[in-house]
């Protein structure tokens, strides 16, 4: 990896929790291509298993995966006290919802979150209730909340935020990428052109993920147009990501390749297509039914890659220096033939 | 038209008892099909999978059976409950899109539940639980096997299984007995948690000792097919798409007109799956192999999943999409290594899956209008209007 990677780009997470409470089969999903399958296979991480994922261009995380069997958990609040909590930018604390002794992980998250207060007051505190898919659906809620209070108590002043996962379902996606969300600089820009690029060419929606992890990074809509599935982003990355291990088996190819290159769905109500915009994302755009609609919004994405890529590497602040904020419909059309991108 | 894909039917309740009883469009048209046909005895020259005959319909409903049964062991102890051998969560997962994973929670079957599954030929899943005697005297016996095409009988491969396979043999020979022509195929099942070999061993012996025992009765040719399945990938449905297949009398007809779409169509392989149960009703007489059939399993679920969530009903939108709303879904992906996947909607329950070159994809105008006969054609053949 590189080390030269300038300072404050680099974003220390820390992953800890209960021996077998499920960190690392959440790491090997989301950043490693494995299926909730395969997590069976995964033995109890010895000490700290340290991996650097590039995200974004130029976000890299410096994921710690911390073996949380009683030992290590002692070694890292007594020996390694400075060093494993120094310059956190976030930590990530996971609760196995089957584990029969909520009261001593209580206690010890507490050690946790006072060793991180002293080392890295501001770092972010994110607890994962994790293994819901093996709690009733109709009891999943009130457990839920019983224990998120319990946790806001013991987190040692820490404003935190509790999620519910299972590797099982897309709720795995809809914590990580609220994490990774916190994380990532120049978002609002980012954020800005999608917006603007979203209007031009008329979508319901325009959503942008990241290229490995397909994690959303971010999302603009419609105004006015309430689709009812609150929860559709991630499951998006989960029936994409599944999706992509099936596709590594059909075409016998690493699982770590990009797999595919476009999805397009024309349906009764809408049109949609999954394309590749830059090296390190993909974009989702959705548009209304109809042949025109669909290919105009295609054309753009080809014209509009430039841009995000340049937003995306350098990440500088700067706007996107071709900005066609007056340019209507039908001269973006007509760019077409220039904009082209060579990659097809 | 109501799109299976605009609101998909994800897992749906099974049907209160007594509704099956009701005709679906399906039914009729199948209904209609039968009666079209100039010699329902013999429908099929020389068919290559389907057994010649047609599905058991003395009710003349001319609904294809299907009837899943299983294993009863009891415990030796007698408040731990018998072992079940799977079959609810076979109806759950393949039927009504239950997450394998999810079956842990199913509870056990007290009573005959009577599942109807209104795809494109009506399916009936009679789950028996596992407790149910049903060689008893007192037991109906012709209610249940009078009307049935198939008869899956599930056996747990993770348990002892010599008393489910004799039970398995008294059935068969009782079938045999009594009526003939229904297929009988032995689901030796939860073969996920075995390796390959232990897989194969446990077949073979299972195969053997059937064997045995019809041909000492005198029974060689009773239609006995076995299949290793799991709910946890796709062998459960690929099982089911033979035994299904089994049941069609079109079957060579469709493979005929996927074979000329095919070569018409620079094509390399075509399915045509019901989108409910993911089962394929048909593909071309290219050999299937396990991995494409698998993608197009996975790209149902893909377009399926993807249009629950963007296919709600968009308020105020009602007439601009009056226009497109006679359209059937159609999808595309392009793959990394150049091949695409083709997917077309081709009426309420069955889905044309393609996969072919880039080159082929190149002439789109050439697939639309081939595909524009070839749904033309299985509606003769079905006579279900395309719309
Ligand atoms: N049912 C269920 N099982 C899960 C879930 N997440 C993980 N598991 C299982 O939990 C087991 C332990 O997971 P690991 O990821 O190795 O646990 P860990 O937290 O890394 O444990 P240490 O490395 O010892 O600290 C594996 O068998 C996983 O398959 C989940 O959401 N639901
Ligand atoms: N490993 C494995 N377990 C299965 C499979 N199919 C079913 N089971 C499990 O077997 C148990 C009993 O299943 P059930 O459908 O209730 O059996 P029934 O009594 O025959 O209806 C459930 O816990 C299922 O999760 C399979 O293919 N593999
Ligand atoms: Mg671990
Ligand atoms: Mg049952």
């Amino acid at each position: 990896m590189d080390i030269i990677e300038k300072k404050g780009k680099k974003k220390k997470v820390l992953l800890m929790g209960k021996s077998g409470s499920g960190k690392s089969s959440m790491r090997s999903i989301v950043f490693s291509n494995y299926v909730a399958k395969d997590t069976r296979r995964l033995g109890a991480t010895i000490d700290v298993e340290h991996s650097h994922v590039k995200f974004l261009g130029n976000l890299t995380l410096n994921l710690w995966d911390c073996g949380g069997q009683d030992a290590f958990m002692e070694n890292y609040l007594q020996h390694q006290r400075d060093h494993v909590f120094a310059n956190v930018a976030v930590l990530i604390y996971v609760f196995d919802i089957e584990s029969r002794e909520f009261d001593r992980d209580l206690v010890t998250y507490s050690a946790v979150a006072r060793a991180l207060s002293e080392n890295s007051a501001g770092a972010r505190v994110f607890c994962l209730i994790h293994k819901m898919d093996l709690v009733q659906a109709e009891y999943r809620q009130k457990l839920f909340e019983e224990r998120s209070s319990l946790l806001k108590e013991r987190s040692e002043g820490f404003d935190i935020v509790v999620f519910a996962t299972s590797i099982w379902d897309e709720t795995l996606y809809r914590a990580w990428a609220s994490i990774i969300y916190t994380l990532i600089p120049n978002l609002s820009i980012i954020e800005t052109y999608l917006r603007r690029f979203a209007e031009i060419i008329e979508a319901e929606e325009v959503v942008l993920f990241e290229r490995t992890t397909f994690l959303v990074v971010c999302h603009v809509s419609q105004q006015g147009l309430g689709n009812p599935n609150d929860d559709r982003f991630e499951r998006i990355s989960n029936i994409i990501k599944t999706f992509k291990q099936s596709l590594s088996r059909f075409t016998s190819s690493p699982k770590s390749a990009p797999q595919f290159t476009e999805i397009e769905l024309r349906a009764p109500r809408f049109s949609l297509f999954i394309d590749r915009l830059t090296s390190n994302t993909y974009i989702l755009v959705v548009v209304k039914p109809g042949e025109s609609d669909l290919n105009t919004a295609k054309m753009n994405v080809k014209i509009a890659r430039e841009d995000f890529e340049r937003l995306d590497v350098t990440g500088d602040g700067k706007k996107p220096t071709r900005t066609r904020e007056s340019s209507s419909r039908m001269e973006l059309e007509a760019e077409d033939d220039a904009g082209r991108d060579a990659e097809y | 038209m109501a799109s299976l894909l605009t609101t998909p039917a994800r897992r749906e309740k099974p049907e209160e008892s007594g509704a099956w009883r009701n005709k679906t469009p399906a039914i009729l048209t199948l209904e209609r099909f039968m009666q079209d046909q100039t010699d329902p005895e013999n429908p099929n020259p020389s068919p290559k999978f389907h057994t010649g005959r047609l599905p058991n319909n003395r009710s003349g409903d001319g609904k294809p059976r299907l009837l899943l049964m299983g294993q009863r062991r009891q415990e030796a102890h007698p408040l731990i409950s018998p072992r079940r051998s799977g079959k609810s969560s076979i109806s759950s997962v393949v039927f009504h899109k239950m997450p394998p994973a999810e079956t842990l929670f199913l509870e056990s079957t007290a009573r005959i539940q009577k599942d109807a599954v209104h795809s494109f030929m009506d399916f009936q899943v009679w789950d028996f639980p596992g407790q149910l005697d049903f060689l008893d005297p007192a037991f109906d016996v012709d209610y249940i096997f009078g009307e049935i095409g198939a008869l899956i009988w599930v056996i747990d491969a993770q348990d002892e299984y010599l008393d489910a396979l004799m039970r398995l043999n008294n059935t068969i020979l009782l079938l045999q007995q009594h009526y003939p022509s229904i297929n009988i195929e032995v689901f030796i099942h939860k073969v996920d948690a075995l390796s390959e070999d232990y897989k194969f061993d446990i077949q073979r012996d299972i195969v053997q000792r059937t064997q045995d025992e019809l041909s000492d009765a005198g029974y060689e040719n009773a239609p006995v097919s076995f299949h290793l399945t799991s709910i946890y990938d796709h062998s459960i449905f690929e099982a089911f798409s033979k035994v299904i297949q089994k049941l069609i009398p079109q079957l060579p007809t469709l493979e005929g007109l996927l074979n000329i779409l095919c070569s018409n169509s620079g094509m390399e392989k075509a399915y045509i799956f019901d989108c409910i149960s993911k089962i394929y009703i048909a593909t071309d007489s290219s050999p299937v192999d396990m991995q494409s059939y698998e993608i197009c399993s996975d790209y149902i679920d893909v377009i399926v999943d993807v249009s629950e969530i963007y296919g709600w009903d968009r308020p105020g939108r009602a007439a601009e999409e009056a226009e497109c709303n006679d359209q059937e879904a159609e999808s595309v992906i392009r793959l990394q290594n150049g091949m695409i996947l083709y997917l077309k909607e081709i009426n309420k329950y069955l889905v044309l899956i393609c996969i072919m070159k880039e080159e082929s994809i190149k002439k789109k105008g050439l697939i639309d209008y081939n595909c524009g006969v070839f749904q033309d054609a299985l509606a003769q053949v079905f006579g279900l209007q395309r719309t």
